[in-house]
C-alpha cells in the first residue's frame, strides 16, 4: 500500500484534480466512436471491400484476372518506372537536402518552395506541362520528331511524369533531419582528413539512413500509385504504356470487376505494405531520437 | 615556431570577426583563447584549422603558409564544443577514423587506438556508442580522435563548457597531465578567465575580434595592458574620479592626480585583495559598514559600504576574517593598498594601467 493511502480513495483524488482539465467520459466516447466510425466507414469497409470484390467469382477467377497479359504487362511498366524514379529521386533528394541543409546561399528559401511544387500542382496539370513540352504539337515536339525520339506517349513520358509528382518525397524527409544534425560531425571527419565523398559516405549517409528508407517508401508508394499526371501523357495503349493505376481504370470502364478489383487488391496490399514499414521506421526513428543517437556502427 | 599568424583578418559580410590579429605559438606550448563570447577566439581556431579562410594576413603552422592548403591536409587536430563524435561508429571506430581514412595498416591502427583508449582511461569501452558515454568520457573520445593521426597541433574549441563543475576541474587537471605526457602544441579556447588562468602556459585575451594582450597568466594579472584585460583577468573594483585642488575624489576617497588638470577625470582599479578592513575604527583612515558576506570557501568575499554609499569588493582569507573578529553589519576601517591608474582622461586611453601604485603613504593624508 504506497504511501499508506487506500487505493480508492487515492483514485478519487486523481479523479477530482483532473476534473475541469479533461472532457467528462461520455464525451471522451462520443469523440472517439466519432473517429473509429469515420475510419471504418471511409477506409476500412472500402479496403475490405476491394478485396472482397476481387474474390467475388473465387480464387481461381482472381488468379486468372491478374494472369491477364495486359494486367501482367501494366505491373511490369509499374515496378519499371518506380525501378527508375525512385533511384533518381533518391540521388536528387540527398543533393538538394544536403545544399539546403549545408550551405548558406542565396534564393534557398526559393529552392525549398519549388521542391514543394509538385505537391501545390493538380497531377493532371504536371503531366500537361510534359505534353505541351514533348507532345507532338509541343515545343520540343518537331525537335524530337526529326530523331525519332518519343517521349510522350511512352515510357519515358511517364517516368518524367512520375518524377515530378515525387520528387519531394525524399528531400523533404531529409532536410529537417539534417539541418537538426549540423554540420559538426562532417567537419570532425574532414578535420581527421577525409574528403567530402568519404565524409558524406561514412558519417552523413549513416545518420540519415532511417530518414532516407522513410523518404524512399513513401516515394516509391506514390510512384506507383500515380494515376493523373501519368494518364495524361501515357496514351493508355493496353500492353504498352499502360500502369497498374491505368489498367484498372481501364477495366473498371469495361465492367469487368473481378478483373479492375484484382488489380486493385495489387495496390491494396502494397498501400498496407507501406504502411507497416512507415510504422516500423517511424517507431525506430521515435527511439533512436529518445536516445539522441543512431546506432549501427559503419566502417570507413 | 608552431603556429604564426600574421595580421590575420576575417570578416563575414560586414561583420569583423577578428581583426588584424598577430600573433606566435612555440612548439609545445598549451596556450589558451580568452574572451568574451563573439569576442572572435573560436573563429581564430578555426581559420588554424582551416574550417574558415581568412580575409587577408597570413596563416603560418610550422613556417609554411598555409592559408590555402584545404582542411584535409593541415594534419590538424580538432575538438569541438559538442564533441561531434561519430554517433554511429563506435568508440573504437571514432578514434580509428583518422588512421583509416590514411590507409594506415589495420595491426598498426589496433596498436595506436590501443594506446589511445588505455592512456585515456576508456579501456573496455571501445565498443561502446557515443551515446553509451557519460559526458567525461565523450570528451575525452573526442580528444583522442584529434591526436590519433599524431597531429602538429591540438585545438580544442570550449573544451570544458559542455561538463558540470566538478567534472570540469578533474578536465582540467587531466588536460594539463595530458599536455605534459604528450607535449604537443595546444590551443584551447573559453570564456573562463580562472580556467584560462589555471591550465595555460599563456593567455591571449580577445574582444571583440581584436587581440587584447598576450602573456603568461601572471603577467596579465598583475600587469594588464589596459582596463579591459584588468577587468577581465580577476575582479576588479573601478573608480571615477575628479581632480579638485590637486587631488582625484571621489566622496570620502582621494587619490594623487596622476598629471591630470583640475576639473580632469581619473579612473582608478584595485583588486579586492589590496583591501585591507580591521573591525578597529582607528587602524585604517578610511569608514565603512560591512554590507553582506559571501563565504566562499577558504576565502570570504566582503562587501564594504562606505558612510557616502560607495559599495567596494574585498577578499580575505577565512582565518582573518575569523582573527580580526569580522562580521556583517560592523562598521569597519579599511584603506586601500595598492592600485592602478586605468585611464587619466574621458577618452578611455590607458597610459599606466600596468603601474602599481602604493596607496599606504597616501592614505595619511586623507
Amino acid at each position: 500500500m504506497a504511501g499508506g493511502i487506500p487505493r480508492t480513495a487515492r483514485a478519487a483524488g486523481d479523479a477530482k484534480s483532473r476534473r475541469g482539465i479533461e472532457e467528462p467520459a461520455w464525451m471522451r466516447r462520443v469523440l472517439i466512436g466519432l473517429a473509429v466510425a469515420f475510419v471504418g466507414v471511409f477506409l476500412l469497409v472500402p479496403l475490405a471491400n476491394v478485396f472482397a470484390q476481387a474474390m467475388a467469382k473465387g480464387w481461381p477467377a482472381y488468379q486468372k484476372s491478374l494472369g491477364h497479359p495486359d494486367t501482367l504487362a501494366s505491373v511490369r511498366l509499374t515496378l519499371l518506372v518506380s525501378a527508375c524514379c525512385v533511384p533518381l529521386n533518391l540521388v536528387f533528394g540527398v543533393i538538394a537536402a544536403w545544399a539546403v541543409a549545408k550551405f548558406q546561399f542565396r534564393g534557398k528559401a526559393l529552392l525549398i518552395t519549388l521542391i514543394d511544387l509538385p505537391f501545390s500542382v493538380s497531377p493532371v496539370v504536371s503531366g500537361l506541362i510534359y505534353v505541351v513540352m514533348f507532345g507532338a504539337q509541343g515545343v520540343l515536339g518537331p525537335w524530337l520528331d526529326a530523331r525519332d525520339i518519343q517521349i510522350i506517349f511512352a515510357m519515358p513520358g511517364i517516368v518524367l511524369a512520375t518524377l515530378f509528382v515525387t520528387f519531394p518525397f525524399v528531400a523533404r524527409e531529409l532536410i529537417p533531419l539534417m539541418e537538426a544534425q549540423g554540420s559538426d560531425a562532417e567537419q570532425a571527419a574532414l578535420t581527421l582528413g577525409a574528403s567530402g565523398w568519404q565524409t558524406f559516405r561514412h558519417v552523413t549517409l549513416p545518420s540519415v539512413k532511417w530518414g532516407l528508407l522513410y523518404g524512399v517508401i513513401l516515394c516509391n508508394a506514390r510512384a506507383m500509385g500515380e494515376f493523373g499526371a501519368v494518364s495524361v501523357v501515357s496514351g493508355h495503349i493496353s500492353g504498352v504504356t499502360e500502369t497498374l493505376p491505368l489498367r484498372i481504370e481501364k477495366l473498371h470502364q469495361e465492367y469487368q470487376a473481378v478483373g479492375a478489383f484484382s488489380a486493385a487488391s495489387l495496390l491494396a496490399i502494397l498501400a498496407l505494405v507501406t504502411l507497416g514499414l512507415k510504422t516500423w521506421l517511424e517507431r525506430r526513428q521515435a527511439i533512436e531520437h529518445a536516445r539522441g543517437q543512431n546506432d549501427s556502427p559503419s566502417l570507413p | 615556431m608552431s603556429i604564426e599568424l600574421r595580421q590575420v583578418s576575417k570578416r563575414f559580410g560586414d561583420m569583423a570577426a577578428v581583426e588584424d590579429v598577430s600573433l606566435t605559438v612555440g612548439d609545445g606550448e598549451l596556450v589558451a583563447l580568452l574572451g568574451p563570447s563573439g569576442g572572435g577566439k573560436t573563429t581564430v581556431l578555426r581559420m588554424i584549422a582551416g574550417l574558415e579562410v581568412p580575409t587577408s594576413g597570413d596563416l603560418l603552422v610550422r613556417g609554411e603558409r598555409v592559408n590555402d592548403v584545404p582542411v584535409q591536409r593541415r594534419n590538424i587536430g580538432f575538438v569541438f564544443q559538442s564533441y561531434a563524435l561519430f554517433k554511429t561508429m563506435s568508440v573504437f571506430d571514432n578514434i580509428a577514423f583518422g588512421l583509416k581514412i590514411r590507409k594506415t595498416p589495420k595491426a598498426e591502427i589496433e596498436a595506436r587506438v590501443g594506446e589511445l583508449l588505455r592512456l585515456f582511461g576508456l579501456e573496455g569501452l571501445g565498443r561502446r556508442l557515443p551515446h553509451q558515454l557519460s559526458g567525461g568520457q565523450r570528451q575525452r573520445v573526442a580528444i583522442a580522435r584529434a591526436l590519433a593521426p599524431r597531429p602538429s597541433v591540438l585545438l580544442l574549441d570550449e573544451p570544458f563548457g559542455a561538463v558540470d563543475a566538478k567534472i570540469r576541474q578533474e578536465l582540467r587537471e587531466w588536460l594539463v597531465r595530458l599536455h605534459r605526457e604528450l607535449h604537443v602544441t595546444t590551443l584551447f579556447v573559453t570564456h573562463d578567465q580562472e580556467e584560462a588562468m589555471e591550465v595555460s602556459d599563456r593567455i591571449v585575451i580577445f574582444s571583440r575580434g581584436r587581440l587584447e594582450q598576450v602573456g603568461s597568466p601572471r603577467e596579465v594579472y598583475e600587469r594588464p595592458r589596459n582596463e579591459f584585460v584588468a577587468r577581465f583577468i580577476g575582479v576588479l573594483n573601478v573608480l571615477e574620479l575628479t581632480v579638485r585642488q590637486g587631488v582625484a575624489r571621489l566622496n570620502e576617497l582621494a587619490f594623487p592626480a596622476h598629471g591630470v588638470p583640475e576639473g580632469g577625470t581619473l579612473r582608478v582599479g584595485f583588486r579586492p585583495y589590496a583591501v585591507q578592513v580591521s573591525a578597529d575604527p582607528a587602524e585604517h583612515p578610511l569608514r565603512a559598514v560591512i554590507r553582506q558576506v559571501y563565504f566562499l570557501g577558504v576565502q570570504m568575499r566582503l562587501e564594504l559600504e562606505t558612510p557616502s554609499g560607495l559599495v567596494l569588493r574585498t577578499r580575505i582569507s577565512k582565518d582573518e576574517f575569523l582573527r580580526r573578529g569580522l562580521e556583517q553589519g560592523i562598521p569597519v576601517s579599511f584603506q586601500i593598498r595598492e592600485y592602478r591608474v586605468l585611464s587619466t582622461g574621458s577618452d578611455g586611453l590607458a597610459p599606466e594601467v600596468s603601474t602599481v601604485h602604493t596607496a599606504s603613504h597616501w592614505a595619511e593624508g586623507i
